[in-house]
């Protein structure tokens, strides 16, 4: 993203972050289970940084965790985000930034579906319907110049 | 009931396709890792009997094998189909088919060999005439769906095709005066059409979606005792039956066992289920009944399942989590 390209969206509204993770007491011990939760996918996500802005998604309310499910028992995953105006253009790369991160970070026992929240995108069924297949995504993936860009994204201080 | 015979590893990331030759002697295999693996029997163990490690430039999506086995052809993101000729031991790669815009999905070969199909992101499919030498002329280009076309098949005796798209809908093509053209266009399901399988006769076709269903298309020709129209004296499909409320997430194959009539499906709820029609049941309302489901078939997305032509009740599939496996279920027949 140059400079000089037009913003879509000038000036985004940034919201506050949330603060650390609470520890609980058995965080450190081995032989009690944790569960993912909510929170967890959320901390995944949240530092992904907006194409667009300087600013990561958590600060632009593009996640959120109350939007954030997971079921550990069941091994699902279900993150919806909201773009910030809905004409965004970004918000495809967006998704497969999510969805990406998600990739890596979770054990491939988690089925993972990432989705636009209902109603806060005009092409939200198309986009959904591109990050549900995975062969798309696949093969975006492969995309080196594609890659790239979702790369900066999720890895922000490695950006030039 | 059924049992897992054997688990074949050495693709390196997701396998995307496997394929028995017509034979049902070797099996191949494709993936994300860009090779194509063969692998054959030695006593009562399958083994890998060759890797042709850079097959293609970016994943191998798809192998089809020639009627006669001794060609098959594979189908790559990287817009190109190869044509491998395996007459000898040793594997060789004799013509590249390029045309396609990006990412070609799926390649078929007609049952008489001399024609082959190809589909791709680029929402086309191509017809290809297979010459002497092996040369491969494109005869036609059809932009014949709206999006993303993910299967072609041939039927199994005549000279047509079908195809599945993201469009939702499946296509059959007919050969018209020496070009190509669709005869009849399949609506019915929800979201993307991933897979399609005609049973051994070629009376009938099923597809399987991203809508979590399959459907069961019945062949009516002009003039059928059942009344079915058949607008411009083609052949019509029609939907007869509708298998829905089995599958969890999206059905990404199906095979129909020429052998035993079986339907075989494989789910991204990394599950393989098996069906079977009713006997008895009424010719143009069947019923199909869930015979088997293996519910941690393997531990990721299962994406293709292949019955063997001629071992009865052997299946292969093959998964995201990088692994072929062997499933023996002649005792449930």
């Amino acid at each position: 993203m140059s400079g000089k390209e037009r913003l879509e969206n000038v000036n985004p509204h940034i919201f506050a972050k949330a603060g650390q993770r609470m520890e609980t007491p058995t965080d450190w011990d081995d032989d009690v289970y944790d569960p993912f939760d909510a929170r967890e996918i959320f901390d995944l996500v949240r530092n992904i940084r907006d194409p667009e802005h300087p600013l990561s998604l958590e600060e632009l309310n593009v996640v959120e965790v109350g939007q954030c499910d997971v079921s550990d028992e069941e091994n699902y995953v279900m993150v919806h985000f909201t773009p910030t105006i809905p004409h965004c253009s970004m918000a495809s790369l967006i998704g497969l930034s999510i969805r990406l991160k998600l990739l890596q970070a979770l054990p491939a026992r988690f089925k993972v579906d990432v989705r636009i929240t209902p109603g806060t995108h005009a092409s939200e069924h198309a986009i959904n319907k591109q990050l549900a297949d995975k062969e798309r995504v696949a093969a975006a993936l492969e995309n080196p110049h594609l890659l790239e860009v979702i790369n900066k994204c999720l890895h922000p201080q490695n950006a030039a | 009931m059924a049992t897992s015979l054997q688990t074949l590893t050495g693709h390196k990331d997701r396998v995307w396709n496997v394929s028995w030759n017509p034979q049902g002697t070797v099996l191949a295999s494709c993936g994300s890792d860009r090779s194509i693996r063969l692998w054959g029997k030695e006593g009562s163990m399958w083994v890998n009997k060759t890797v042709l490690s850079e097959a293609h430039s970016r994943t191998v999506r798809f192998i089809a094998w020639s009627p006669t086995g001794k060609r098959f052809a594979s189908a790559s993101f990287d817009a190109t189909v190869n044509i491998w000729n395996c007459k000898t031991s040793d594997i060789e790669c004799t013509a590249a088919l390029e045309g396609h815009e990006n990412e070609v999905k799926c390649v078929a070969w007609s049952a008489s060999g001399s024609l082959l199909a190809t589909c791709s992101r680029d929402k086309s499919v191509w017809v290809w005439e297979v010459g002497e030498d092996e040369e491969y002329e494109c005869v036609s280009v059809m932009p014949s769906h709206t999006q993303d076309v993910k299967r072609v098949l041939f039927h199994p005796n005549e000279d047509i095709f079908a195809s599945a798209s993201y469009d939702n809908t499946v296509k059959l093509y007919k050969e018209d005066s020496d070009d190509w053209s669709v005869f009849c266009t399949l609506n019915g399901h929800e979201s993307t059409v991933w897979g399609l399988a005609f049973d051994g006769e070629g009376q009938r076709l099923a597809s399987c979606s991203d809508d979590r269903t399959v459907k069961i298309w019945q062949k009516y020709l002009p003039g059928n005792s059942e009344g079915v129209p058949t607008p411009n004296n083609d052949p019509v499909w029609k939907c007869v039956c509708t298998l829905s409320g089995y599958h969890n997430r999206t059905i990404y194959d199906i095979s129909w066992c020429p052998l035993t009539g079986a339907l075989a499906t494989s789910c991204g709820d990394d599950a393989i289920r098996i069906f079977k029609e009713q006997p008895g049941s009424d010719k143009n309302a069947p019923t199909f009944d869930l015979m088997l489901t293996i519910p941690q078939a393997h531990s990721e997305d299962v994406n293709s399942v292949c019955w063997n032509p001629s071992m009865l009740g052997l299946l292969a599939s093959a998964s995201d989590d990088g692994t072929i496996k062997l499933w023996d279920f002649s005792k449930i027949f």
